[in-house]
């Protein structure tokens, strides 16, 4: 009896370690670190996502009734991505209501509808495919690299013209229908190692970066390459993974003990987060450098923001520049939903934009195919030069990467301060 | 590798030593409640590391949303892992009593995700920083070379008086020896006039009162909190329950901190990818050589 009991139990254990076998493969799947989160997180929220998104519709509803041209949103509006999705679809929001509000694209009316993904990659499928239903025309999205990469196989089949805002993998691209707005992973590593070793902001670098997700060892592979041709140097690299990523005392220890002045973070927030709080528990005194995965984490909740303090981050957008543009969508966004915008709400508007750019020079209009609006779109896209807030004269050529410099900000006094 | 002597190499060996240390006294802490319900009620209950997530959220809402002391916080989460600990046994536990462990198990495995299926309803998914509820001053070693954070030296003070606690309980007190009489055969203690149901309840009533305590000092050691806060925490303890023998209390402990050294070191010096990899790989050596554990009682079996 006690060794069948024994044997249960050890099955019991196989079974248990193979749930969180799927959860993490999830993770690396959607290339995000809180990707374990996903899978469980699906039934129940789906009464609440339906909510929201018939709001988003409802709030983007005009009168106006015959000729309207329909955008279809996809990013994680719950879940521990939720700040980046909120933030695009607010800022997508914006552009579509100032363009409404001046005529629409070539007098056609927009409507925005923004469908909640939970960044897994399977439900920015469903949420495409809601979309669809509803007759979406281009899509803004999605707002992660994993989903981007799930739904653009779909609109390439289905030939619906698509734009991430943010979704940096290289494969969001990979298709010809599918265009970014943000950087791609190789070319924030890239970058960031520039302006490491350009501006001499250290000589002695440390890396912890997340080697389950495609995001993260994305960067640093890119950043480490860049590194072998800049002044400063790569002393200690500290990997973590999906499934432990809450103690981060060895990979400190290492950077500590290496002497490092810098901890480059390509990471998410959450775990930024947990790391800046270890390395103050632990009295190291480092800078920290990020890319725009730490965009976020001064809305941790309960999260201690003085710990930020001196963080620089790789960003294509500081609400605090003072141009005409960003002054008027930094003070818009505060007085709609109460907060100062990020990157990614900046990323948003800048992809409503760019599509009107796109489909006014192909002359879109409103009994045109889908297919038809695709073709038009991705041979316009070539062609126009979008002044935006995340760069002045952004071009895309064919293979739907942008080309625009990048700028660092650092966090004082808690918030983002142009370098 | 560094250049900067032994004396340098040592003091990062110690801080590795120490770190592991303290996540090991966090599994050795979960690790007890494990081993305790094991014990006992001769089940596993893989809802444990979920209950320490409740935990968790509980001190979070009265420390940063009502604003209530840490100890008191502390002692309404215990509280309420404790009733959700007996009403999880007699909801969901009681009623397979005579059904075949299996069953048991699986019902144990449903319980863990409706937790976290109802914490992710209540809270969101959002992580949630939080608050250190040790508020005593971190100890400062060699000119800050060497830094050991209080959170660190109360939880394996508490882990050390638990264990200690538990196994006075067990041995001494009446219902103590009930649990004992109960773990080792149901039916004799029935007809001994010890209440079997009851003696569970009480098992389970401790176990949940231990994971809120394990809760708090697990997300006071790494303050972040997601409904997904126990089940990695939660696993692990098992292992180090499995590799203590389980059904051991002194085991458990033991084996939490041994696991959670090893996790550290093989981390620091052989690669950080590769921790949990060990770690599981581990479980299976410690079976294969010694199936009931370093602490744990080879119980011969009749025929």
């Amino acid at each position: 009896m006690k060794r069948k009991m024994l044997s249960l139990v050890l099955a019991g254990a196989m079974t248990a370690a193979m749930l969180t076998g799927c959860g993490s493969t999830a993770g690396t799947e959607t290339g995000d670190a809180s990707g374990e989160n996903s899978e469980t997180t699906a039934t129940e929220e789906t009464g609440e996502t339906a909510e929201e998104s018939t709001e988003t519709s409802d709030s983007a509803q005009s009168e106006s009734g015959d000729a309207v041209f329909k955008i279809g949103g996809i990013g994680p509006l719950t879940g521990g991505a939720a700040v980046y999705g909120i933030a695009a679809m607010n800022g997508s929001q914006i552009a579509v209501d100032e363009i409404n509000a001046a005529g629409g694209i070539n007098g056609m009316t927009v409507e925005l509808n923004f469908q909640d993904d939970e960044l897994d990659a399977e439900k920015s499928i469903n949420a495409y495919n809601a979309l669809k239903d509803w007759g979406a025309q281009v899509i803004d999205g999605c707002v992660t690299s994993a989903c981007s990469i799930a739904v653009s196989d779909k609109t390439a089949q289905d030939q619906i013209f698509q734009i991430t805002p943010s979704g940096s993998a290289v494969d969001c691209v990979a298709n010809d229908n599918a265009f970014r707005i943000c950087f791609s992973d190789p070319n924030q590593g890239i970058a960031s190692a520039q302006y490491i070793g350009e501006n001499g902001v250290a000589s002695k670098v440390a890396v912890i970066y997340d080697s389950s997700d495609v995001y993260s060892s994305g960067i640093y592979e890119k950043f480490a390459e860049e590194a072998a041709n800049q002044s400063f140097e790569i002393v200690a690299a500290g990997a973590f993974t999906a499934d432990n990523k809450t103690d981060f005392s060895v990979q400190l220890q290492q950077a500590k003990d290496a002497g490092a002045e810098l901890v480059f973070l390509p990471i998410y927030y959450t775990e930024a987060s947990l790391i800046l709080t270890q390395a103050a528990d632990m009295g190291f005194d480092v800078d920290f450098f990020g890319c725009d995965g730490l965009d976020g984490i001064l809305n941790v909740e309960n999260f201690d923001t003085s710990l930020a303090e001196g963080v620089m981050l790789l960003t294509p957008f500081a609400a605090d520049a003072t141009d005409e543009l960003t002054v008027n969508f930094v003070a818009t966004y505060n007085e709609k939903y109460g907060e100062t915008p990020n990157q990614f709400a900046a990323d948003g508007y800048d992809t409503v934009y760019t599509i009107k750019a796109a489909a006014e020079q192909a002359g879109i209009t409103a009994d045109m195919s889908n297919e038809e609006i695709c073709a038009a779109l991705v041979e316009a896209m070539t062609q126009i030069t979008v002044d935006g807030l995340t760069g002045d004269g952004i071009t895309w050529d064919a293979s739907g990467e942008p080309s625009k410099a990048p700028k660092a900000v650092m966090i004082r006094d808690g918030v983002y301060t142009a370098m | 590798m560094y250049g900067k002597g032994w004396v340098w190499d040592c003091m990062s060996f110690l801080a590795h030593l120490i770190n592991g240390i303290s996540l090991g006294s966090v599994y050795a802490l979960i690790a007890l409640g494990y081993t305790m319900v094991y014990g006992i009620a001769k089940m596993l209950n893989f809802a444990h590391g979920d209950v320490i997530m409740i935990g968790g959220y509980v001190v979070f809402v009265a420390v940063s949303g009502m604003g209530l002391s840490p100890l008191l916080s502390i002692l309404i989460s215990m509280a309420a892992c404790t009733v959700l600990g007996v009403t999880i046994e007699r909801v969901a536990y009681r009623p397979l009593r005579g059904a075949s462990p299996l069953a048991v198990l699986i019902t144990a495995i449903g319980v863990s995700y409706f937790l976290q299926n109802i914490a992710l309803l209540v809270f969101g998914s959002d992580t949630k920083a939080f608050t250190n509820v040790v508020t005593l001053p971190n100890l400062v070693l060699f000119d800050g070379e060497l830094v050991i954070k209080s959170v660190t030296i109360v939880t394996v003070l508490v882990s050390i008086v638990i264990m200690a606690g538990l196994s006075l309980f067990v041995k001494k007190t009446k219902i103590g020896r009930a649990m004992t009489a109960v773990s080792e055969d149901k039916g004799a203690a029935q007809l001994m006039g010890i209440n079997v149901n009851g003696t569970i309840a009480v098992t389970f009533a401790i176990g949940s009162a231990l994971a809120a305590v394990a809760g708090v000092l697990l997300c006071s050691a790494y303050p972040s909190l997601t409904p997904y806060t126990g089940s990695m925490p939660g696993i692990k303890a098992f292992v180090a329950a499995v590799f203590g023998g389980i059904g051991s209390i002194p085991g458990a402990f033991i084996g939490g901190i041994l696991l959670g050294v090893i996790e550290n070191l093989s981390k620091a010096y052989i690669s950080s990818q590769l921790a949990d990899a060990i770690v599981f790989s581990i479980l299976i050596i410690v079976l294969l050589v010694k199936p009931t554990g370093l602490l744990g009682k080879k119980v011969q079996e009749k025929v």
